[in-house]
């Protein structure tokens, strides 16, 4: 693209660029700064002393199994999250995109989920499965027998905190494969239809693989979500129980930092969340950048 | 479509609909809930359909809220409010004059500049969450509301979108403007953003309700109840007993923070989902 340099000035740029980069490295380089800085040292939490303790918060954290419980639960949570809500997102997005009636109020019933606060779409549910009030549970119990207690047992917190996530994250997933879908070119679907291929079949071989930049950008989006953005869920929900058999990764590092005060700890685990994001990014960049098939 | 059967016309509105009662489905147990007694919430199971205490239970949340709390629904509205608003115009403008001085100018730093903001697309805050509060904290600002959006407005997303928009203007439009005499910020003021329009109000709708929906930010920042937003109101007046919580108050509360997100979405779907597939790339 053309470049469109078209006005010169000696101060006027910088002082056009100014507030944003006040606000970036006040915000983003200096607590990064800080967060690389602050993991090798070990703090006395009433603010007396600071050692320098080289890469021992690391190497703590790696021999923690308390720390490889979380990066487990965390791993499986945004799994579990990720998978179920895009494939009923890819589902409910090839229904919505045949030509029917009636189309564009099904998408806005589908979209406005999209702006439910992931804490809100914690309480929703935790009100439907609380076990003194909510309705489910009340189900669960007296017509299905199983007594619901996600405060006792660890497997139905997790599912009740992955029914939470997904059901807010379907909305996100359905705009793009909506917008995946529509752009696939309709005289390919056309002429497979005319060649006598089914439904079921024009899907997997014609539609399916020419959604692949979008099935991937999504499952990295999905992943980011699952990982780093499910905290407001976790601590309406579960905080991190029952134990700590919810804990995710991003629920630790502000555990560990506020409530227990181990800074040093506290910002190893936020410096090594920092590499996931980063490398997460590069991997998509990569592979965004080869349009995976085509 | 490529099928003309009636089942196989049939069989989307089917599927559609039961996704739609699945997303309603929690929603209208909270409204019924809301409507009612906490006597009628507590002898579980709660009645199915709304109950008549509609106006006093939404009269109560929004001018004294729970007895535990101490905060009104509308003060704390009032302060999402600020947030939400504070966050997407402040992004905004901010990204605006950051992406004109990127595009029509060339100076020395620029790549700098560019590098320096397109690498906080990577980090989102949870990750950076304790020292920025150490420097929010340093800086004086915990409990106020430039501490409370500031640190929100970082990432870049805005800046990228607004750069993609400015790098499509015509090279004429920008030399007829030079040839009538605008000084760059002429140019800026009655020609870009005018032009702009559709991608600010794309990012508003994004930004708005991404500051709306801010909890784990405030939730560590705000220890005055004076500046609680709703969804750390809602968390409050949930932490306690079951048989304490006003489960009716709290379940009102919890759709007056959730109705003000969902309405601009619906308003301006078209530019929210223009906006967001635009964002990707």
């Amino acid at each position: 693209m053309a470049k469109q340099y078209e006005f010169s000035s000696k101060g006027l740029p910088y002082l056009l660029v100014l507030p944003q980069m006040v606000i970036v490295f006040l915000f983003f380089f200096w607590p990064s700064a800080q967060a690389i800085w602050q993991s090798f040292f070990l703090q006395d939490p009433f603010g007396g002393k600071v050692i320098f303790v080289g890469f021992e918060n690391y190497t703590k954290l790696f021999t923690d199994p308390d720390y490889w419980a979380s990066f487990r639960v965390s791993t499986s949570f945004a799994i579990s999250v990720a998978f179920s809500s895009m494939t009923i997102a890819l589902f409910i997005a090839v229904q919505a995109n045949k030509k029917i009636k009636y189309d564009s109020f099904y998408k806005t019933m589908m979209i406005w989920p999209y702006a439910v606060a992931t804490m809100v779409a914690g309480v929703l549910w935790l009100f439907m499965f609380n076990p003194n009030v909510g309705i489910i549970a009340w189900i669960l119990k007296y017509k299905l027998g199983v007594e619901w207690s996600h405060l006792l047992k660890s497997d139905q917190a997790f599912l009740l905190l992955t029914l939470a996530a997904s059901w807010k994250q379907i909305s996100y997933n359905f705009v793009f494969f909506l917008a995946g879908l529509q752009s696939v070119p309709l005289p390919l679907v056309e002429a497979a239809a005319i060649d006598g291929a089914g439904p079921v079949k024009r899907f997997w071989t014609i539609i399916f693989p020419l959604l692949s930049p979008t099935s991937f950008y999504l499952l990295v989006m999905n992943l980011v979500y699952g990982f780093f953005e499910t905290f407001p869920i976790v601590h309406q929900v579960t905080a991190g129980g029952p134990g700590k058999a919810t804990q995710i990764l991003v629920y630790k590092v502000r555990r560990d930092g506020v409530i227990n005060l181990d800074l040093g700890s506290s910002s190893a685990q936020s410096v090594i969340l920092m590499f996931m994001v980063i490398s997460l990014t590069i991997f998509q960049f990569r592979f965004i950048e080869r349009r995976v098939t085509y | 479509m490529t099928e003309h059967k009636k089942s196989a016309r049939l069989f989307p509105h089917i599927v559609l609909w039961f996704a739609i009662i699945i997303i309603l489905f929690p929603l209208y147990f909270v409204f019924v809930a809301s409507t009612r007694t906490s006597a009628d919430i507590l002898s579980a199971p709660m009645p199915m359909y709304p109950g008549p205490h509609l106006i006093r239970n939404y009269g109560q949340a929004l001018l004294e809220g729970t007895k535990n709390l101490g905060a009104s629904a509308f003060t704390m509205m009032k302060n999402s409010f600020i947030m939400a608003m504070g966050i997407s115009s402040g992004k905004i403008i901010v990204s605006l004059l950051a992406a004109f001085a990127i595009v029509f100018f060339n100076f020395p730093g620029r790549k700098f500049c560019f590098w320096a903001i397109f690498i906080t697309l990577m980090l989102p805050v949870e990750v950076r969450i304790m020292p920025t509060y150490k420097v929010i904290s340093d800086l004086g600002m915990l409990n106020s509301y430039a501490g409370l959006i500031l640190p929100m407005i970082v990432s870049a997303t805005a800046v990228f979108l607004f750069r993609q928009f400015f790098l499509s203007v015509p090279r004429e439009i920008t030399e007829a403007s030079q040839i009538d005499g605008a000084t760059s910020m002429q140019f800026f003021r009655s020609i870009l953003v005018p032009m702009t329009r559709t991608p600010v109000a794309a990012m508003f709708v994004i930004q708005f309700i991404y500051g709306w929906n801010q909890y784990l930010w405030p939730l560590l920042i705000t220890t005055k109840v004076e500046y609680y937003t709703l969804l750390i109101g809602i968390n409050r007046m949930l932490s306690g007993a079951d048989v304490q919580i006003e489960w009716q108050i709290v379940m009102a509360t919890t759709l007056l923070a959730l109705i003000p997100p969902v309405l601009v979405v619906v308003i301006m779907q078209k530019q929210f989902v223009a906006g967001m597939t635009d964002t990707e790339k």
